[in-house]
């Protein structure tokens, strides 16, 4: 006789009224299957857990982002933020689908360089910009964009020993209504400072001054502030113009365009609010085709989003490590992926479902990963069906920024894995191994033996 | 391991306990483990029920079994009456 399924016994307290804290219930969807493949097959295959991206998922996201501004003004182009994530598969599916690269460091400028970016097409960010890094960067014809006077007077004497001309744009900072100010990145505009870097740049002659960039913030749910950033901007566009006959090529709106991950303490789901492409769009391109740019020079506009190009394309694919009861009766669920490889559980509310049909029952759960930690929560509250050890869970939307921040914690980093446009799974990194990060150590002849 | 007098038990799972005004659901495995303490089946009975019917072996109902238990004295369900 075939046995029935088992599902853990359960009893629940009903609480009328208000919500708790773990929120409304919900029958949670499970995630089967990713990109038609099942999510056993893959953690069978490539180990768990297992981060698992989607091409044709990033392939779908950047066309549609791309459309979004297309459709409303002539000149896009995008370049892909490398420190979203700098895996060179991934990079390239970007630069496959057209993207430029964004680079923020020396380390990630070498790694557009050796992934076969254009130089030209690559734009150099970021407040540490070293004389090596500005030197190659000068040399190769690439963008850069300059953050502080300091960096400025380096490039100015660069300029004159390497008797090249610098492609340069500066970063400015500005109040686009929201809080916290971001002021940290390039020139402020209200005091002056912007305008001040940009005559120094004419004045000096040695460089060509081709474009403007800013970066208001991160996770940004606000169009309004884009539109506000790039009227500022284009103000200092035509400045230019009317000061020194000079037009720049482009205006780098830079990134930060939220992804529909929840953060922590959001009221809303982010898949119910946060604006879509053509939200942001629509807020950056009106205030272009308002102002007095005329419509024979519009300057190229460089979009650096890069969360909200890749979240949706990642996936965490894992194990149930085990259950356990805490004081107060509430469950915990241990999960084998902890805040060393999710980094972003940090700020947001992780979409985590099981990886097969389970019942309605859930339960008020806490979920752990697997680090000796205190901090290592995965989801602080959640209504969580009643998985058991050996079950599988799948957490949505993790493409942006865990495989770049990702410690090598406690535990090493396992296999991340992307499935290709005809449903073949390929891994891109493999899993660390104790030699990998053995070879990097040394250990002094006299540590050599001990009784132990 | 015995039932609080007067615990009402409907054949969907929802659960009243007069003495505290306090309701409770059960799910399927709930009501029937449940139904079988108040029949005053030992745990060895009720054990060797379920892994019969059910796709479980013992080892792995035991534990998901002790935590059921401690839920139901959690909520103050079941009266232990001073065993383990």
């Amino acid at each position: 006789m075939q046995k029935l399924p088992f599902e853990r016994p359960l009893v629940q307290k009903i609480s009328a009224g208000l919500p708790s804290k773990f929120g409304i219930q919900g029958k949670l969807e499970p995630i089967t299957h990713i990109d038609g493949i099942p999510v056993n097959s893959l953690i069978e295959e490539f180990g768990s857990p297992v981060f698992v991206i989607s091409e044709n998922t990033i392939r779908k996201t950047y066309k549609e982002a791309y459309r979004a501004f297309a459709s409303r003004y002539p000149k896009v182009q995008f370049a892909w933020s490398y420190k979203t994530n700098y895996l060179n598969a991934v990079c390239s599916v970007f630069h496959q689908e057209g993207s430029w690269a964004e680079v923020v460091s020396g380390f990630e400028y070498d790694k557009a360089i050796a992934i076969g970016v254009e130089p030209g097409h690559i734009i150099f960010n970021g407040p540490d910009k070293t004389i090596e890094d500005l030197t190659k960067a000068i040399s190769q014809g690439s963008l850069i964009h300059i953050d502080h006077f300091d960096e400025l007077y380096d490039i100015i004497d660069l300029a004159d020993r390497l008797e090249e001309r610098p492609q340069v744009a500066i970063r400015v900072n500005m109040d686009t209504g929201i809080y916290p100010q971001w002021d940290r990145f390039g020139f402020n505009y209200e005091n002056g400072e912007a305008w001040d870097a940009l005559n120094r740049i004419m004045v000096n002659g040695n460089m060509d001054l081709v474009g403007l960039h800013t970066h208001i913030g991160t996770y940004m749910m606000s169009t309004d502030a884009y539109r506000i950033a790039a009227t500022k901007l284009v103000d200092l566009a035509q400045g230019l113009m009317r000061k020194h006959k000079h037009a720049i090529s482009y205006i780098d709106m830079g990134g930060g365009f939220a992804s529909r991950n929840t953060l922590k303490g959001a009221y809303y789901p982010g898949s119910d609010t946060t604006p879509s492409f053509d939200d942001f769009a629509e807020a950056i391109t009106s205030a272009f085709m308002k102002s007095e740019l005329k419509p024979d020079d519009l300057p190229l506009l460089i979009l650096e989003t890069g969360r909200a190009l890749i979240d949706d394309a990642g996936y965490l694919l894992g194990t149930v490590i085990a259950n356990k009861r805490l004081a107060d009766g509430r469950r915990s669920t241990i999960i084998d992926a902890g805040v060393n490889l999710l980094f972003t559980a940090f700020w947001y509310e992780h979409d985590i479902r099981p990886a097969k049909a389970v019942s309605d029952q859930t339960e008020d759960s806490t979920i752990y990963g697997p680090l000796c930690m205190n901090i290592d929560v995965i989801r602080g509250n959640v209504l969580f069906p009643l998985l058991k050890k050996g079950d599988h869970y799948v957490i949505k939307r993790i493409g942006a920024y865990n495989n770049t921040q990702w410690l090598q914690f406690i535990t090493l980093r396992p296999n991340v894995v992307m499935i290709d446009t005809t449903g073949t799974p390929h891994i891109i990194r493999k899993a660390e191994t104790l030699d990998s990060l053995n070879q990097h150590e040394l250990t002094p002849g006299h540590l050599g033996q001990f009784n132990v | 391991m015995q039932l609080k007098k007067n615990i009402a038990i409907s054949d969907t799972g929802f659960l009243f306990d007069p003495s505290t005004g306090d309701s409770f659901t059960l799910n399927p495995m709930g009501i029937e483990i449940l139904g079988m303490i108040k029949e005053g089946k030992s745990q060895a009975e009720i054990t060797s029920h379920i892994t019969s019917m059910y796709d479980v072996v013992e080892s792995a109902f035991e534990r998901y079994f002790y935590d059921f238990i401690s839920m139901l004295k959690h909520h103050q369900i079941i009266e232990g009456n001073g065993e383990n």
